[in-house]
């Protein structure tokens, strides 16, 4: 079965972009991620294709910048699964390396010419240090 | 399920010397069985159409693509529409904003056309579809939205014999990387997929195609790519490009033929033709 032409449309558009971008259907599957989304993940496309929610969402680790944990239901992201909404925050994410980098996250909801809800976008935005 | 090529330019008709053997008339296509008639797309083909339908049952249904206007031009001269006897039914792809009638209303009203929609003296029915499925008569029909501009859909029909599949304007490997080999991600592979006969969107050489990216159509190598790929048995190359002459069209197909590799039987499209599926007859 093939993807709704919205989501084909969000990877085409992810794939000309510098950007990271990841792409999750409704239950926040990950559909797809661009190649600066590979550096972000410590994964590429190529060799995991699709990935779970249970996996992918444990592979970042997030914190407020007094150092508490954000709580899973306070990301964007899953905001925009829940709500169906567009969702912005700042935050501090540990890289792979261990490293903590400042991380902007926009989330938008795919929702179809029929108004059906399809899944969600997620873009990072890598902030520079001051 | 017999088919009739009553249109299969795309843009605009154009009729003239030059193209004579493949035809000048925007999309129309008639499919017929059990007495029961579907029209797909309602281009300037129509009239032409018109002089051998039979409606045995006094009832019709177009299917309507999209609505730009190579697939609608037809419309208010298909003569179903002003026999009060013959129920009328318009399939069309839904959209956001406006209704099915309001956008086909722009087109039934002055100055584009002098009789309104509502003066119609048929009984007419419209159906907005999306990624649907539903049945007329001995035809059962999926939809699916597909790549092109503004709200466009093709369509999947299938009856008791054989699988047609029609997808006249569609542009599936518009991306950097062009034709996704994944079917998953792939426009219009789920309509297309192992059909008997595709009729798909073929308007520009891979050249052409170049510099017209983002206009919603397709190459005649990607269209042949795509077919091959859903394992398509038939694909006839369609929506031809105005400015093509039947010369022109010719050397396409030459050169697309001796590359196209596979089993698949490829053709383009020529006005007048009807095919009997599965079997082809000319």
């Amino acid at each position: 079965m093939a993807y709704d032409i919205e989501i084909i449309l969000n990877r085409q558009l992810a794939d000309c972009l510098s950007i990271p971008v990841f792409i999750t259907d409704t239950k926040g599957n990950l559909l797809f991620y661009n190649e600066p989304a590979e550096e972000i993940l410590g994964k590429r496309f190529e060799d995991t294709g699709e990935m779970p929610v249970e996996i992918w969402s444990t592979i970042f680790k997030t914190k407020e910048f007094d150092g508490s944990d954000i709580h899973p239901k306070d990301l964007p992201l899953v905001k925009t699964l829940t709500e169906q909404l567009p969702f912005h925050k700042t935050f501090l994410m540990e890289s792979l390396l261990g490293k903590s980098e400042k991380i902007s996250l926009t989330s938008y909801p795919i929702i179809g010419r029929t108004g059906k809800f399809l899944g969600a976008v997620a873009i990072f935005w890598r902030q520079k240090e001051e | 399920m017999k088919i009739t090529l009553w249109g299969v330019r795309g843009s605009i008709p154009t009729s003239g010397p030059d193209t004579r053997h493949y035809g000048g008339n925007t999309p129309c296509i008639e499919v017929s069985e059990d007495g029961w008639t579907l029209i797909l797309d309602a281009g300037s083909g129509m009239q032409r159409l018109n002089s051998s339908i039979k409606l045995e049952n006094k009832r019709v249904d177009i299917l309507l693509t999209h609505l730009h206007f190579d697939h609608i031009q037809g419309l208010g001269f298909f003569k179903a529409l002003f026999n009060p006897e013959m129920e009328v039914h318009i399939w069309g792809p839904a959209s956001t904003l406006t209704s099915l009638r309001s956008r086909l209303g722009k087109y039934f009203s002055p100055p584009l056309f002098p009789v309104h929609f509502r003066d119609l003296p048929c009984k007419l029915h419209l159906h907005e579809v999306e990624n649907s499925t539903f049945t007329i008569g001995p035809f059962v029909i999926n939809s699916r939205y597909v790549t092109h501009l503004g709200p466009t859909i093709g369509f999947r029909i299938s009856d008791k014999h054989a699988v047609l599949s029609y997808i006249p304007d569609h542009e599936p490997a518009l991306g950097p990387k062009g034709l996704s080999k994944d079917l998953k991600w792939l426009s219009g592979s789920d309509l297309a997929l192992n059909s008997d006969l595709l009729l798909h969107d073929g308007q520009f050489s891979s050249e052409e195609y170049k510099n017209k990216v983002g206009w919603g159509h397709c190459s005649m190598e990607d269209a042949t790519a795509f077919a091959a790929l859903a394992g398509v048995k038939h694909l006839m190359l369609f929506h031809h490009d105005p400015s093509h002459t039947d010369q022109q069209l010719d050397k396409l197909f030459r050169d697309i033929n001796h590359i196209k590799g596979g089993k698949m039987k490829l053709d383009l499209a020529v006005e007048g033709t009807e095919i009997n599926l599965p079997k082809v007859v000319k």
